[in-house]
Formats: C-alpha cells, sequence, structure tokens
C-alpha cells in the first residue's frame, strides 16, 4: 500500500482523534524508563524511546487477571459454581511497538491458540488490537532481532507501521485491519523523496545489528546431546533465578492460576505470570521436583527459548533478539552468547 | 467463545474412603447439567482438572471407566492444599470438573493385542478404568490375554478391593494381586514387590503391550524385567504425573522438551521418553 506522511506537529491531533474511537497504548516515560501505558492524554505519547522496559505483552495478556468468580456462601443457590468474569475487549491500538515485539506477539500465538485449544482471552484481545508499530532507526547494542528472523523494520507483525524520517513519520498501512483504524484519520500522501529515506534508514539500521548466532544450526543439533551437555554447569552458574529475564521477555508467557478469597464469601481464580526460573514452578504436590536444581531451570528456558520452540513449530526461535533480558540480567547472563555456544556445542571462545 | 479453563459444575454423589490410610478417598461426581456429562466425553487413561471453588484446581486420573454412564469417579490422595480440602468434602458438595485432558492408552493398537498391566500403590486409578472398559461385553473380545500385576505395600493400602476380588473370580483376566508384606494370615495372594512378581509370572510379550504406572522406583525396577521377557520400547506403554496448571499445553510447566504431558501426554511410550529431556 501507498506510504502516507505525518507532519511531527500534525501527530498530536492524529493520536488524539485515535483516542477518539480506540483506547490507545503507546509508550510513556516513566522515571528512566518507557512502558506502555493507555493514554489519558494524547500528548504523554513518547516515540522518543529505543524500547520499553517490559514487552508489552501485558495488553494482550496482563500479569495478574481475573478468570473466574465465584460466591462461597452457603446460602447462595449457585455457591461454589464458577463463573467467566465479565471483560472488555472494545478495540483498542498499541502505538509506537516495535517490529520485534510486534513478531513476538505472532509466535505467542501458536503457543495461546493451538488447533485443539484457543485461550479466549489472549484470542479475544488479540482480535480487538491493532498494532500501529515504530521501525528502529537506530537498534541498541544488545539488539540481535536481524539474528532471529525479524529487524527493526520488519512488518511481518504489523497493521501499520511509522518510520520516524526526522521531521514527520511516514505511514505504511500493512493490513485491512490497519486500514479501517486509520480511515478515520486524515492523512497526506508522503512527498516523493520519503520512500529513498526510509531505504536508507532500514538499511542503515540493519548493517548497526551484527548476527549473535545461528539459530539454524542449533535447530540441527540432537536434543539430548546439547541438553546433556556439560556447558550448561558454566550457563547457569551466576544465576540468581531472579526471573527478571522472564518478566520483561515477550515471549515469555507462562503463567499460574491461583484462587483468592475475599471476605470468606466471594473469591476469583486468577491467572498470574510466572516463571519457568522459580523452584515452586515445578513442585509437585507430593514433594518431588523435576526442575529442584538451578541449572535445570536455566536449561529450560534457554532450551525453549532456542530450541524446543524451533523444532515444534518449525517457524525459528521463541525469541525476537529485543535485547531487554541482556540489559536487565543483574549477573550479565547473554542469550547471545548462549544462542553461540548451543550452535557450536561447546563453550570454547566463539 | 468455548472456554477451556471454565469447570462443568458437578455434584459429589458419594465420598468412599478406599485405604486404611484413609489418604486415599474416591469421589463420585454427577453432572449438575446433564449436557455436560456428553461434552465430557473421554477415554481410559485421560485425565481432568479438578475444581474446587476457593482452594484452586488439580489434575487427577479418571478411575472411572467411559462404558459407566451418569457418573464420573477419581480418587485422589491427600497431598496439598486442594486434596486435603477435598478430603473434608462431603456428598452433596457442588465443585467442578474441566476436561477430559491428555492423550489415553492407544485402544486401537491395542486391538487385537494382549495386554500386560501393571500397577503399583495408587497410581492404578487409570489402569481401573482401562480394566473395567476392557472387560466390558462389547469391548471384550477386541483384547486378547489380560495380565494384571497390582502391587501395594500392605493389603489395606489396595484401592478397589471389592472389584479386585470380582476380577479374580473371573476367568477372562489373570489377576495378580501383590503386597510388600503383610501379617495377615489368611492373606491368599502374592507377597513381594511388583518386579519380583512381574518375573516370576513372566506374561509372555508374544503380541504383547505392557502398561505400567507406579512410583518410579517400581517403574525403575521392573522396566529390566519387561525388556528381559521381550518387550520392545515401544510395547512399553507408561503414564505421567507432573505439575499442571492449565491442563490444555498453554501454562508452560509441564514440558519435557517439546512436549506437554497435560496436551501431548500423559501417556508415553518408553521410546518416546527417550528422546526426550528426563526431566520427569
Amino acid at each position: 500500500m501507498s506510504e502516507m506522511f505525518i507532519a511531527k506537529g500534525d501527530f498530536p491531533a492524529i493520536i488524539e482523534r485515535l483516542m477518539s474511537r480506540y483506547r490507545v497504548y503507546a509508550p510513556v516515560k516513566n522515571g528512566r524508563y518507557y512502558d506502555f501505558a493507555a493514554l489519558k492524554e494524547a500528548g504523554a505519547a513518547d516515540l522518543g524511546f529505543k524500547n520499553t522496559r517490559v514487552s508489552p505483552k501485558g495488553v494482550l495478556y496482563p500479569q495478574a487477571e481475573r478468570m473466574f468468580e465465584y460466591s462461597l456462601a452457603k446460602d447462595d443457590p449457585e455457591v461454589n459454581i464458577v463463573k467467566e468474569t465479565p471483560k472488555d475487549f472494545s478495540p483498542q491500538v498499541i502505538l509506537g511497538i516495535r517490529p520485534c515485539d510486534a513478531k513476538g506477539f505472532k509466535l505467542d500465538d501458536a503457543n495461546f491458540c493451538s488447533d485443539k485449544f484457543k485461550d479466549p482471552w489472549w484470542a479475544q484481545r488479540r482480535e480487538a488490537t491493532t498494532l500501529i508499530g515504530l521501525a528502529c532507526n537506530t537498534p541498541s547494542s544488545t539488539c540481535f532481532c536481524t539474528t532471529v528472523n525479524t529487524g527493526p523494520f520488519d512488518t511481518t507483525g504489523l497493521d501499520a507501521m511509522l518510520v520516524d524520517t526526522g521531521d514527520g513519520y511516514a505511514l505504511q498501512v500493512l493490513t485491512e485491519k490497519g486500514k479501517n483504524v486509520l480511515g478515520i484519520v486524515d492523512l497526506k500522501p508522503a512527498p516523493a523523496q520519503v520512500a529513498g529515506k526510509i531505504e536508507e534508514l532500514k538499511a542503515g539500521a540493519e548493517k548497526s545489528i551484527p548476527t549473535a548466532f545461528d539459530p539454524a544450526a542449533i535447530a540441527q543439533k540432537e536434543t539430548l546431546e546439547i541438553f546433556n551437555a556439560p556447558f550448561w554447569d558454566e550457563i547457569h552458574f551466576g544465576c540468581l533465578n531472579c526471573g527478571t529475564c522472564t518478566f520483561l521477555c515477550p515471549t515469555c508467557w507462562c503463567f499460574d492460576i491461583q484462587d483468592e478469597v475475599q471476605e470468606g464469601t466471594k473469591g476469583d481464580r486468577l491467572r498470574l505470570w510466572d516463571s519457568c526460573m522459580f523452584s515452586l514452578f515445578t513442585f509437585h504436590g507430593s514433594g518431588h521436583n523435576p526442575r529442584s536444581q538451578k541449572v535445570q531451570r536455566v536449561r529450560q528456558r534457554f532450551m525453549h527459548k532456542l530450541k524446543y520452540y524451533q523444532d515444534k513449530y518449525g517457524t525459528g526461535t521463541a525469541c525476537v533478539g529485543c535485547g531487554r533480558c541482556v540489559q536487565a540480567c543483574p549477573v550479565n547472563i547473554d542469550i547471545r552468547q548462549v544462542g553461540r555456544i548451543l550452535g557450536s556445542g561447546c563453550s570454547c571462545p566463539a | 467463545m468455548n472456554n477451556p479453563y471454565l469447570p462443568y459444575p458437578v455434584r459429589i454423589d458419594s465420598v468412599i474412603t478406599e485405604t486404611e490410610d484413609r489418604n486415599l478417598k474416591t469421589f463420585k461426581f454427577i453432572f449438575l447439567n446433564p449436557e455436560d456429562e456428553e461434552k465430557f466425553k473421554y477415554t481410559a487413561g485421560q485425565f481432568a482438572m479438578l475444581s474446587v471453588a476457593g482452594q484452586g484446581e488439580i489434575p487427577i486420573g479418571i478411575a472411572s471407566s467411559p462404558t459407566e454412564k451418569g457418573f464420573i469417579k477419581f480418587t485422589v490422595n491427600k497431598v496439598g492444599r486442594v486434596t486435603t480440602f477435598m478430603h473434608n468434602m462431603k456428598a452433596g458438595d457442588i465443585m467442578g470438573v474441566r476436561g477430559p485432558c491428555g492423550n489415553w492408552y492407544p485402544w486401537d493398537i491395542l486391538e487385537g493385542k494382549n495386554l500386560v498391566i501393571i500397577g503399583g500403590g495408587f497410581a492404578f486409578t487409570t489402569l481401573r478404568s482401562s480394566i473395567v472398559y476392557m472387560l466390558n461385553p462389547e469391548n471384550r473380545s477386541k483384547y486378547g490375554k489380560i495380565d494384571v500385576v497390582y502391587g501395594a505395600r500392605h493389603p489395606g493400602l489396595l484401592l478397589y478391593r471389592d472389584e479386585l476380588a470380582a476380577w479374580e473370580a473371573r476367568d477372562d483376566i489373570n489377576m495378580h494381586i501383590t503386597v510388600d508384606g503383610t501379617t495377615d494370615p489368611n492373606w491368599k495372594y502374592n507377597v513381594g514387590f511388583v518386579p519380583a512378581i512381574t518375573k516370576q509370572k513372566a506374561p509372555s510379550a508374544e503380541n504383547s503391550y505392557a502398561i505400567i504406572c507406579g512410583p518410579p522406583v517400581m517403574i525403575k525396577f521392573t522396566l529390566p524385567v519387561l525388556t528381559e521377557l521381550g518387550f520392545p520400547p515401544e510395547r512399553i506403554i507408561s503414564s505421567l504425573e507432573m505439575r499442571m496448571k492449565c491442563g490444555i499445553g498453554i501454562c508452560g510447566r509441564c514440558n519435557l522438551g517439546t512436549e506437554y504431558v497435560c496436551k501431548d501426554g500423559p501417556v508415553f511410550t518408553l521410546e518416546k521418553l527417550s528422546k526426550l529431556p528426563n526431566e520427569y
């Protein structure tokens, strides 16, 4: 589809127009960091960010979510019957999502919606959400999206993409969904020189990201060969099992289900983000724990991202190279280094 | 949209204490909405998530057989929060059941084959489902010889004792009941560990499949016996236990490599397990 153009001065009015019809999430500066938040005013959106601290997965899959509710009152005729909690699935927009995070949603889709089971909350929010992305002109030193089958200008997960051309945003509308949402705003066609400018920015951004490891080499390895390899002792050594990596990751979707009771007479069943870094994650009622050791939990996380997901779906790794785990790890465990070790089959200096 | 996390409401019809240590109780449930029974169509070997409002959910093997209509049964060991709460529930109480979950014993492949069923302790629930299913007059002719080795630590810990006695009396199933030890002078059956009794009874591997469920130590020492009897890994079938939350392959905790025990299992052949990380 043809490119449109929004002058920076016109941008707040465009956001306001979107907000009149949709709930709009955008990066908002929060202390030293950026996070996606539902906008209350158009001016709060700040696209001058590298990437948000936490991935936007929480927009589709909140960290804590009521699944069901029930009454425990003895005199209630429906006592103990678990019922759906009403939810708002009205249309919404994530504005400024990076191409890597949008690709992450596609990888998450494979988990939440298989042929056999559809997670109703993920599916309905996903359907209600339009992704207007922002291409990365200046990737971070921790970015490695091009290694894992996406890139700073990758449009595969997006409904529309903005490119910051300095004085304004070039806008590519990519899907029907994107067309419908952006149909409500007045857009001008992009000036002729914009296409060349985008190509130039794209080439520059892609060039700035080195190749970190070879996912195909990992796919070719025997699972048990790398699972049983001695290098895990070295990889896991510094890990604190803090779970920060799983919390920030756009493709860490694991959750717990817990019941919470208020005032003894009514309660909720909740779904809460959980982490394979925690020993309780796999702890049986009997006391047995198949992943009782830290090394097993660290191995599980990296094997899942880089090996199991590749083998299960054949669509590449469950990693989009956003680099959040690399930036935030308190002991500097680096998934790029782990990827090199898995691909080469040893922890020799890469 | 159909919500796979939403339990069907059920009424507890009866609670039976199975074992002398009172740690195992069998719950019989009746669906509050009769149409839910049809939706909960299951096959022997599957499990379900039992749901208690205010407590949580637990994965438990289905102990009733699909040939038993009008109710479903689960035998629950008291170990944690939900199971302990359930042990204090009574007939008439309302709770929930979600599922059925997971795969089942490969009944299509097992047709025309002899079956050696080996169970230990309280891991006999889906095996009970399987035996009742095979002994049903409509199904019995589909299977060859059925041998059952079932052991518990002592007679008071055997599940379904009335049914075991009834099966002993039949000529279309060979029961080998055993206990690790007993002080009962009238004990009529075997004394000895499951691996030793399996070796002693030596069921033929000819045209046979073995299904084995029990504590890890029992499985560990029984597998070499089965191998010695001539059972190849692709004809030894087991069912795994794992901590589960969603029961439908989404929440991420019960995987062995690429496979989720809740969705791709819990039933695996030994051959399949040998290719997966052994994190169970």
